[in-house]
């Protein structure tokens, strides 16, 4: 599983980084963009489905 | 101001300055929804209301037919003197694309959350000050004691304008925001004459004493290795003052008007601070401050409602926020509220920008507040007061302090 930020989407809503910091962070315009390569270990997958669903802009997607 | 006939039919003649709309606008917003979920009225030369989140979300997302040119409804429109779109009078909120993209980038990195952080301290330790000057109360005014200084002193120290200037920027917002219902725009022009005077003053001492402060940034910044107009500088200034300091005011007193009016969410908040993300959110979405408006471009069919060419259209995410079909119990405050996709910074493009430092803020007051006073009332419910216009929130706010 990964999480991915659609980067035409997102407006800088602050809530991916703000809710799972271990997956996402943000850049110098405070858009949203994923850490790493963006796998979620087990512990994270709430995490990242909390992410997902808070997003306003729907930004934000989960591969499985 | 001018004195308006009470509005009887909300779906044909709204009015958000309309007494029962300021005092409780979410029973009107429910049964809009309802009814009509697009209102309408002939009031400021014409206005549209959307009640429901799925088309608030449509018009925030819809540049193509409305315009940001003025976002703050009021009787007129805007003149010729006023300045065109793109650019509008205090960009980007007023800009569209494709200028809106270049000044909303230039403004983004200062109200980044990285930057956002270094301010938390400064924070911190301004709302122990507050606090401390009224240790000695019994009743405590969150409104006109805290809430309302907190958003003032962050904005004046970002500006680097002087200290002793904070009552006039309050002076400042009560102009702008609440001087809508002024027809008379010689008059309105008059009252803003003394604003340009101080901001061109401030303006010329970062001129002669570059420092590092979000003016000085404004006034060395470039756009295609041109410096900024000056109109877009000023109206940039003034863009942070009012929309950087009532909102959050607002925020930060409709929170702790709700924690006075539900001894169990306090009590929770206090024992379990790890809530206060979550908490943080709701309160957003629950007491959602602000509202925008947009005018119409050009005659379109919108939802089955013919809006014409500069008619109104007030976009109302505390409205949005409040919609059932997207929330679930949307008229609980949930104080754990775990998926909550609220709106309160607006949507696209125009997400507000300060909303970083509005949610530290917000968390850092309340956070402050109910480490000194973990119990607290309201001594009368009857006595609080809301504002009125696009931002709501609690101004006359009496708490006693519990023991």
């Amino acid at each position: 599983m990964k999480v991915v930020i659609n980067a035409d989407a997102c407006t800088g809503q602050g809530r991916c980084f703000g809710i799972a910091p271990e997956l996402f962070d943000f850049d110098d315009l405070g858009n949203g963009v994923v850490k790493g390569d963006g796998k979620v270990t087990p512990e994270l997958v709430e995490k990242a489905r909390l992410a997902e669903a808070n997003c306003p802009e729907h930004a934000i997607s989960i591969e499985e | 101001m001018s004195i308006k006939p009470p509005v009887e039919d909300f779906a044909t003649d709204w009015d958000h300055t309309d007494p029962a709309w300021v005092a409780n606008p979410y029973p009107i917003w429910d049964e809009l929804r309802e009814k009509c979920p697009v209102a309408h009225t002939d009031r400021y030369g014409g206005g549209w209301f959307p009640s429901t989140y799925e088309l608030v979300s449509a018009v925030a997302n819809d540049t193509d037919n409305f315009t940001s040119h003025t976002v703050v409804i009021g009787n007129g429109r805007p003149g010729e003197d006023a300045p065109p779109a793109p650019i509008g009078v205090a960009p980007p909120i007023s800009s569209d694309p494709p200028f809106h993209h270049i000044a909303r980038r230039l403004i983004l990195p200062a109200f980044s959350p990285g930057v956002v952080n270094t301010i938390e301290p400064f924070v911190r330790e301004y709302c122990g000050k507050l606090l401390d000057n009224v240790s000695a109360q019994e009743i405590v005014n969150g409104g006109s004691d805290y809430a309302q200084y907190i958003p003032v002193a962050v904005i004046r120290q970002m500006l680097g304008f002087p200290e002793k200037d904070e009552d006039l920027f309050r002076e400042i917002v009560h102009i702008v925001m609440e001087g809508i219902d002024e027809p008379d725009m010689d008059k309105r022009i008059a009252a803003f004459e003394p604003i340009r005077i101080y901001m061109e003053e401030q303006l010329q001492d970062h001129i002669d004493h570059p420092r590092d402060d979000l003016t000085s940034y404004l006034l060395n910044a470039e756009i295609a290795g041109t410096k900024l107009l000056p109109e877009h500088i000023f109206g940039t200034i003034l863009l942070v003052l009012v929309a950087g300091i009532d909102t959050t005011w607002s925020g930060i007193a409709s929170s702790l008007y709700h924690l006075a009016t539900n001894p169990k969410d306090l009590e929770r908040l206090v024992n379990e601070p790890e809530l206060m993300p979550l908490a943080i959110e709701e309160f957003l979405r629950f007491y959602s401050p602000v509202t925008m408006a947009r005018l119409v471009k050009e005659d379109f069919d919108f939802n089955g409602c013919p809006m014409k060419k500069d008619d109104w259209l007030l976009l109302g995410f505390p409205a949005a926020n409040r919609d059932p079909k997207a929330f679930p119990d949307a008229d609980k405050f949930i104080i754990d509220r775990q998926i909550n996709r609220h709106v309160a910074f607006g949507l696209g493009i125009h997400r507000c920008a300060g909303s970083n430092l509005a949610r530290m803020e917000m968390r850092v007051a309340i956070e402050e507040f109910i480490k000194r006073y973990p119990k607290f009332e309201l001594t009368d419910a009857d006595v609080v007061t809301w504002s009125q216009g696009q931002v709501r929130g609690a101004r006359h706010l009496p708490l006693r302090i519990l023991s």
